[in-house]
């Protein structure tokens, strides 16, 4: 019963919460409007969400997104260095094929788009059988380093969180 | 003016170079390199740091002047959503137009890639 009327307890919890930043005020009107379209849009497209995705750990997700974060800051200063400075034929683009250990999902999900948003590297394209991932990487000297650092960096803590 | 406002101008400003430096960067990048693929990592770069800094700017600026404003968070959220989507179809785009010619280096060959599945 509870689980018909609230298929999806956290997506309730982030319509409110996005809508809220929508209006971009704080007042109980927007809140309770918010909750309604909580209740109500999850309902309505219940029948396109047949399974719960999995949450993971959150706080782990939270340090995880921090490293990213930060990542994300360092990458960008080394690869603006690299397009500013680097001639076009100095640079070394490469494919590189990252195996993956994940199975969830999910999980592949947040890691291609980690990969994508971490400057100098964009994941391509995943394999027929889901075991691997494509991706491309701007200037790498060795594409077994960048393999092994996006494994150690992001695989890891993402198997931690999801599996 | 206050010196906590000075303060925050010029963080504001600092951060709103910062911002315009990472989006000039991103655009010279997507004019200067020279295949594809290695393209398509210019505006990677323009739509995290440099938007980002922007943005941080803007919350910056409206808390500021009282207002206060989170609208800000909810672009960031929606651009980290999006990017790597769009990213990853414009890369399956190059490895269909690229397939066979010498515009894209060899695709590593020992797995089959979704894109190029017959299935």
């Amino acid at each position: 019963m509870l689980s018909r009327l609230l298929p999806h307890p956290f997506l309730t919890a982030l319509l409110a919460i996005v809508w809220s930043l929508l209006v971009n005020e704080i007042k109980l009107g927007t809140i309770v409007f918010g909750l309604f379209l909580g209740l109500m849009i999850p309902i309505a497209t219940a029948a396109y969400w047949p399974n719960r995705p999995p949450v993971g750990r959150p706080v782990k997700l939270f340090l995880y997104m921090m490293i990213v974060v930060w990542d994300i800051l360092v990458a960008n200063v080394v690869v603006a260095m690299i397009v500013l400075f680097k001639r076009n034929k100095d640079m070394r683009p490469k494919w590189v094929v990252v195996p993956l250990e994940l199975r969830t999902p999910e999980a592949i999900t947040l890691l291609a788009g980690t990969i994508t948003l971490t400057p100098g590297t964009v994941s391509a394209d995943l394999s027929e059988d889901g075991k691997a991932l494509l991706v491309h990487a701007l200037d790498a000297e060795n594409a077994d380093d960048v393999c092994a650092d996006i494994k150690h960096r992001y695989e890891r803590r993402l198997k931690e969180i999801f599996e | 003016m206050s010196e906590l406002g000075l303060i925050l101008e010029i963080l504001i400003s600092a951060l709103l170079i910062c911002g315009a430096f990472f989006m000039l960067v991103g655009s010279i990048g997507l004019i200067k390199l020279d295949n594809c693929m290695s393209r398509l990592h210019a505006p990677t770069k323009a739509s995290t740091l440099g938007v980002g800094s922007l943005l941080l700017a803007s919350m910056i600026y409206s808390f500021m002047s009282g207002e206060g404003s989170v609208h800000e968070v909810l672009v960031m959220a929606f651009l980290f959503v999006t990017a790597p989507i769009s990213g990853n179809f414009i890369a399956k785009v190059n490895l269909h137009r690229g397939r066979g010619t010498d515009a894209l280096q060899p695709v590593p060959s020992d797995r089959v890639w979704g894109t190029y599945s017959e299935k």
